[in-house]
């Protein structure tokens, strides 16, 4: 048969090489100052919070999502479009469709890293971007799918390589979960309700959350170790058998495993258990996979001592490991008492994020650029200091970590002989200090590490020459080729991607009708509490201005039912109480005390105390490493949208009464004026208009409301 | 014990269901899986785990 010429695109390669790298030094950066300014948390130039736009609350968000969907999201970009050419024998289907994938992702990662700051979010973590750039992200991905698939319906080889799978799953399961996440409401231009509130909200959210992990900083660069690290070591995948078991099994159990992020919680206990049994059940797939990576080097292992790019990759491939050994641990519920809401949860997802996805990725920056410039490594010497840097790195981020988790942990269940709470938040805190101090020196090593190589591949790439389009030559596919008689059935599956999508979809959806559709359908799930009312106007401004300034980076609004949170916080939390809540706002780490029922019981605090508090954390809570928020007590609160939100608050079925949305300003104005007056008595002058009394009037608000229930129940 | 979460499972009939169905689509979608794999050819595994490598590239074989 005729052998065709054809070339493949490695300009497309190398910007999204170029992105990766850029981007992973900012998001990374990002982590670097939000870490500081735990250490340091005075207002610039005394410490490293600088408000409003980059204190700790905003900055957030930027970091997570810049390492996840920039530094991560260019990487898988980059490893994809480099294999599936060369796996697929043939170009991307269109240069066209390629750079508007580039640059459509970079503008949308700028959008992000401007909205952000200015406090636009949406709050459900790592799914915060606001409606118009969810509406971009949704068309760039299908933009990339559409390449991605054209291209796989021209190839010139027969066979799907187990990469692709991965790359199909991965396509069709972010799209999905993107699509569920981002259900919501737009009430202006900017900004969005979520479809769902209070439990539902949370469900939606930590299914997508968790197979955000598993969708985009798994699957994907499981995709990319089943390429790059047989290149790398040039010999073949240990077991290809292992390999499709692996892939079957992993898309099947991750989806189901979102509720062990709400254990305790008020989720219903059914959704809870079927988390925790598939939590469990993945660490099979996930160490198939491992063991399938390490055992590929098997015969080669001299070679990773002198091999600074199998280095990085087995530290990645271990790190996976860990990382996958202990999600299902975290998943068991006592372990899950004990790490939830704390820096245990965090040195859980940087030896993900840093050793897996970033080891990973560097490995394959190593790997991809000197072949694409035609030349060589400017100097391994620079890539082995690069590599201990990171290794160093990685370990004093997540030691001292794991050990504060722990000892917070602990700190916080503690009961003094009398019977009383042995220690306050505020002095658990102050004993996490020194911690956030080492942890930022493993960013900081982590970091350097990372400008090592921005150097290194600087020099190289100055060394060679671009191969824009790479010459190559294969024998075109033969059209309608039969099955060949007694083929086996999975054979033909393998051979069709359309097939392999419409199966890996009908896999991740098994998970998700079963999980999502009860939730919503059966009324019992979230038990009526009569007594829970809408907020108020200015409460409303108030969660509002809550949200936006991501005071859920750092408190949850979730008493679990232990003996030390109810001592600590009130009442447990119920299903009922959140009803109202879009979005809710349970949060996932306790950096700061618990939320819930601040405006009730001993927790209760003055509207002056708050005030006080909002100005300088450390004058009312000495040692406080909470940012400043003076900025509010200037800035007026802007009710131009209050119609707006109530007549969405309508539509998402917030009983206010009809026409209620041309009448709320009384109301706002009414209870602004009672707070101003309040705070007046405590020798404070501000105008009922200030930001800070729509967020003091919402604060009284936590948790008052089942307090108004008669029901034994409620009350002890 | 857990009696105050139990009140969320009280309410939803048959919320076991959820975790037997789970659990048997799984297992029988995984003995399926398996059976599927085992019964590929080795010949067939060589072509499919030599696929990154070009013909021109040496390949040290894994093969027991």
């Amino acid at each position: 048969m005729q052998v065709e010429k054809f070339y493949y695109d490695n300009r497309i390669v190398k910007n999204f090489a170029y992105a990766t790298v850029f981007w992973g030094a900012i998001g990374m950066l990002i982590g670097l100052w939000i870490a500081l300014e735990l250490v340091f948390p005075l207002q610039f130039p005394h410490g490293m919070n600088l408000e409003p736009w980059f204190n700790f609350g905003r900055l957030r968000p930027l970091h997570t999502n810049a390492v996840i969907f920039a530094f991560v999201g260019n990487g898988i970009f980059m490893g994809v479009y480099y294999s599936l050419q060369r796996l697929c024998k043939a170009r991307m289907y269109s240069d066209k469709l390629s750079k508007i994938h580039f640059w459509g992702w970079q503008s949308i990662i700028v959008g992000a890293a401007i909205t952000l700051p200015l406090g636009l979010t949406n709050s459900g973590e790592y799914a915060e971007l606001i409606w118009p750039i969810d509406v971009a992200i949704t068309i760039i991905w299908v933009i990339f799918g559409w390449n991605m698939f054209a291209t796989i319906i021209k190839r010139r080889q027969k066979h799907l390589y187990v990469a692709i799978w991965f790359y199909i799953a991965t396509f069709v399961t972010v799209a999905v979960l993107h699509i569920v996440r981002s259900g919501e409401l737009p009430y202006t231009w900017l900004k969005s309700y979520p479809w769902y509130a209070g439990v539902q909200d949370a469900l939606v959210q930590w299914w997508y959350g968790h197979n955000a992990v598993a969708f985009f900083l798994t699957t994907p660069y499981l995709g990319l170790m089943y390429y790059f690290l047989p290149k790398a070591a040039n010999r073949p995948v240990y077991s290809y058998k292992l390999s499709i078991i692996h892939f079957w099994s992993l898309i099947f159990l991750y989806i189901w495993a979102g509720p062990h992020h709400l254990l305790y919680t008020a989720l219903p206990n059914w959704a809870q258990t079927l988390g925790i049994v598939f939590s469990v059940m993945l660490i099979f797939p996930s160490w198939g996979g491992m063991i399938n990576g390490l055992l590929t080097l098997r015969g080669a292992w001299d070679r990773v001592r002198d091999d600074v790019i199998l280095k990085f990759m087995v530290v990645a491939v271990t790190c996976y490991g860990m990382a996958t050994f202990e999600g299902p641990m975290l998943s068991l519920k006592s372990v899950s008492s004990i790490a939830h809401y704390t820096d245990w949860i965090i040195a859980h997802v940087h030896i993900g994020a840093l050793g897996w996805n970033g080891f990973l990725t560097f490995g394959i920056l190593y790997w991809l650029l000197p072949r694409i410039f035609k030349t060589k490594l400017y100097s391994s010497k620079l890539a082995n200091i690069h590599f201990w840097l990171g290794t160093l790195g990685i370990a004093f981020y997540a030691i001292p970590l794991y050990w504060a988790g722990f000892t917070q942990s602990s700190m916080w269940k503690q009961f003094t002989e009398a019977g009383q709470l042995k220690y306050t938040f505020l002095e658990t805190v102050t004993y996490m200090k020194p911690f956030y101090a080492m942890r930022s020196l493993g960013g900081t090593l982590y970091l350097i590490g990372v400008l090592f190589m921005i150097y290194n591949l600087y020099k190289t790439v100055k060394s060679g020459k671009l191969v824009a389009n790479e010459e190559a030559e294969a024998a075109p596919l033969v059209k309608n080729e039969g099955a060949h008689p007694g083929e086996h059935w999975h054979r033909k599956i393998e051979r069709r991607p359309v097939q392999l999508m419409v199966l890996s979809l009908i896999v991740i959806l098994i998970g998700g009708f079963a999980e999502l559709i009860p939730t919503f359908m059966v009324k019992s799930n979230v038990p009526t509490i009569s007594s829970v009312k809408p907020y108020s106007p200015l409460e409303l401004e108030g969660r509002d201005i809550y949200v936006r300034e991501g005071c859920y980076t750092c408190h949850s609004q979730m008493i679990r039912p232990f003996r030390d949170e109810t001592e600590r916080y009130g009442e447990y939390s119920k299903a009922g109480e959140f009803v109202y809540d879009f979005p809710f706002q349970w949060g996932s780490k306790r950096t700061g005390p618990d939320l819930a029922r601040e405006g009730t019981g001993n927790l209760k605090k003055s509207n002056g105390w708050h005030f006080r508090h909002f100005r300088e954390p450390t004058s009312m809570s000495e040692g406080s490493i909470m940012p400043s928020y003076a900025f509010m007590l200037k800035d007026n609160l802007d009710t131009t949208d209050l119609p707006a939100k109530i007549r969405a608050m309508q539509k998402l079925g917030v009983p206010y009464p009809a026409g209620y949305d041309k009448i709320a300003m009384n109301d706002l104005n009414k209870q602004a004026a009672l707070i101003a007056k309040d705070l007046l008595s405590d020798s404070i002058r501000i105008s009922p208009r200030k930001e800070v009394i729509a967020l003091i009037a919402y604060l009284q608000r936590m948790g008052t409301d089942i307090k108004k229930n008669e029901s034994p129940t409620f009350n002890k | 014990m857990f009696s105050f979460i139990k009140q969320y499972t009280e309410k939803i009939e048959g919320a076991n269901m959820y975790a037997m169905f789970s659990l048997l689509v799984f297992v029988i979608f995984f003995i399926v899986l398996l059976i599927a794999v085992k019964k590929m050819s080795k010949k067939k595994i060589d072509i499919l785990s030599a696929l990154p490598f070009d013909d021109s590239e040496i390949i040290n074989s894994n093969s027991k």
